[in-house]
């Protein structure tokens, strides 16, 4: 899959940001004033700034607004739904907290769920598709929930729990990896079923359709940036959890907690650009690609 | 509403003969006519005299070689090319449809045509995603995700002659490979076809239900041994030049420039 800029932004942004919701609406850590001012106002930020990074892939944004329609049927469409309604409720809840030193903790709650339910049906978008066999695993949603949360605890200064949730994460992620490694031979899905010409005998590409790229070529086949994928798990790993933990461990102070934070941050989107690039369609099957 | 119906009253679609197809191309070309101009936005190409050419088509002919595995019958079977024309396969278990968060896609319960309404797409080309077919693409120009109608501005068009009422891939294949009708009635024609050829399905793990079909290639005709009463008579004669011919061989090869 392409891996869009908008896309990784938008997922990595706001998984964080609804992780740290989450955790403010449970009331962890427990902060009135100004202070609460200034976490709600990164959760937001991170929130709402990736929502907005994900409508710049969309063909007609202005009418953004219809995608609130098909819940029935579409998570995305239930993704929508489940970050404003987050969103909605946590304001009230924000501003109790900042500007009268109250408490709705009800409200709190709420919005924790549907901050968690945001994520879920995030992930749900990309593991309802057969279509590419490294996301439709049980364990996309796990990655995605692990990675929220264990961002949320680590921006909300919630140290041990940080440090139990990155571990979580991480040993997803190893599992994530590996299982997706061999999605796409155990879908059984290849070129002689994708032409249905295999009970013949060995199927070969010999000639594509067109002569210049198109839009599935663009869209599906990324192939390019696949061959340094191992350095690039080794980073990724290396910066979302190692390094975090690590300062969590040796020095959970204010500027440890926050170069734990920004490495963190960018392991997590190193991580989601090869959570794209890896992703192997299966119309690139048509072309004697994957 | 991207709800899937439970079922449609007929299933329209399209019957491909693996067997007969050319590889001429003259129905994507007349697809991409017809749908420029007709349903919907039309089919945009980008840079299209230029180096980078790339464009909107909502049929492909693929090429694919294929090695039979050799049998007792046939210990060394000949490869086999085979011209492989893909658009929508309708499907009835349509993927694209319940994905869209608009409601833009939906499978019409009539006669199982899978449209887009392209005044209610947002372009955010998840339907495409979760086609396993690439049967989708978004119009770079337009921002609108685009896909075959199966003509359906044709078949019902009472302004044609009755003979055009079909998609115009079929009206236009000069090798009589594309056959439309109703796949949901098994006395129509192109079921029958389908019965009698061993229709089969494109990925059939993806659980898409596709109504087209595609009718495999028949097994090659076997090359028999070349029966021509004139080849003794022109046999080569010397496979080593002998005699004056022999030694300006070897003369010329001694000269440098080495031999050829
Ligand atoms: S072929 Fe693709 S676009 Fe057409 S109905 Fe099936 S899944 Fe949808
Ligand atoms: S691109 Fe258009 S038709 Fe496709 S899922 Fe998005 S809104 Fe629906």
């Amino acid at each position: 899959m392409h891996p869009a800029p908008s896309v990784i932004v938008f997922t990595t942004l706001s998984g964080l940001g609804f992780g740290l919701l989450l955790f403010l609406g449970l009331g962890m850590p427990d902060v009135t004033g100004w202070v609460a001012f200034v976490f709600f106002a990164i959760a937001y930020a991170l929130a709402v700034g990736g929502l907005l990074a994900s409508t710049f892939h969309l063909g007609h944004p202005e009418r953004a607004l219809k995608a609130f329609t098909q819940w029935r049927s579409s998570w995305l469409s239930r993704e929508g739904w489940c970050a404003v309604i987050a969103l909605l409720v946590m304001a009230p809840y924000g501003a109790g907290l900042v500007f009268m030193g109250e408490s709705y903790s009800i409200l709190g709650l709420i919005g924790a769920l549907f901050s968690l339910l945001t994520v879920f049906t995030t992930s749900m978008i990309y593991t309802q598709l057969k279509t590419i066999p490294r996301w439709n695993m049980k364990l996309t949603p796990a990655m995605f929930l692990s990675f929220s949360l264990a961002g949320g605890a680590l921006l909300s200064g919630q140290i041990k729990a940080a440090m139990v949730l990155l571990a979580v994460a991480a040993v997803v992620q190893v599992v994530y990896w590996k299982q997706g490694d061999q999605a796409l031979a155990a879908s059984g899905t290849d070129m002689g079923t994708a032409t249905g010409l295999g009970s013949i005998g060995e199927v070969r590409a010999f000639e594509p359709p067109h002569t210049g790229t198109n839009y599935l070529l663009r869209e599906f086949v990324h192939v390019v940036g696949r061959k340094h994928a191992a350095k690039l798990r080794i980073i990724a790993f290396t910066l979302a959890f190692v390094v975090p933990l690590l300062l969590l461990y040796l020095s959970p102070h204010h500027l440890g907690a926050l170069i734990a934070v920004l490495s963190h941050l960018v392991g997590i989107a190193v991580s989601r650009w090869l959570f794209f690039a890896q992703a192997e369609h299966v119309v690139g099957l048509y072309y004697g690609k994957r | 509403m991207t709800q899937l119906p439970q079922s449609t009253d007929r299933k329209m679609g399209l019957v491909i003969d693996l067997d007969t197809c050319v590889g001429c191309h003259a129905c994507v070309i007349s697809c991409k006519g017809w749908n420029t101009e007709n349903y919907g936005a039309p089919l945009s190409d980008q840079d299209a005299y230029g180096s980078d050419p790339s464009g909107t088509f909502l049929n492909r002919v693929h090429s694919f070689e294929v090695q039979p595995t050799p049998c007792q019958s046939n210990p060394a079977p000949e490869a086999q090319l085979i011209h492989f024309p893909k658009s929508c396969l309708h499907c009835e278990d349509a993927p694209c449809v319940t994905v869209c968060p608009t409601g833009a896609s939906y499978k019409r319960v009539e006669d199982g045509i899978v449209l887009v309404n392209e005044s209610d797409c947002i372009g955010c080309g998840l339907c495409a995603w979760s086609c396993p077919y690439g049967a989708r693409e978004l119009d770079q120009a337009e921002g609108v995700m685009k896909k075959c109608t199966l003509c359906v501005d044709r078949i019902y068009n009472e302004n044609l002659e009755e003979v055009d009422r079909v998609p115009t891939c079929v009206r236009t294949c000069p090798a009589g490979a594309r056959h439309f009708g109703d796949l949901g009635d098994p006395n129509s024609d192109v079921s029958q076809l389908v019965a009698e050829r061993g229709g089969m399905d494109l990925m059939p793990e993806m659980g898409t239900k596709p109504v087209n079909k595609y009718l495999p290639p028949r097994p090659k005709d076997t090359i028999e041994e070349q029966i021509d009463i004139l080849a003794p008579l022109l046999a080569p004669i010397a496979e080593e030049p002998q005699g004056f011919l022999g030694w300006l061989d070897k003369a010329l090869d001694k000269l440098p420039g080495g031999n050829a």
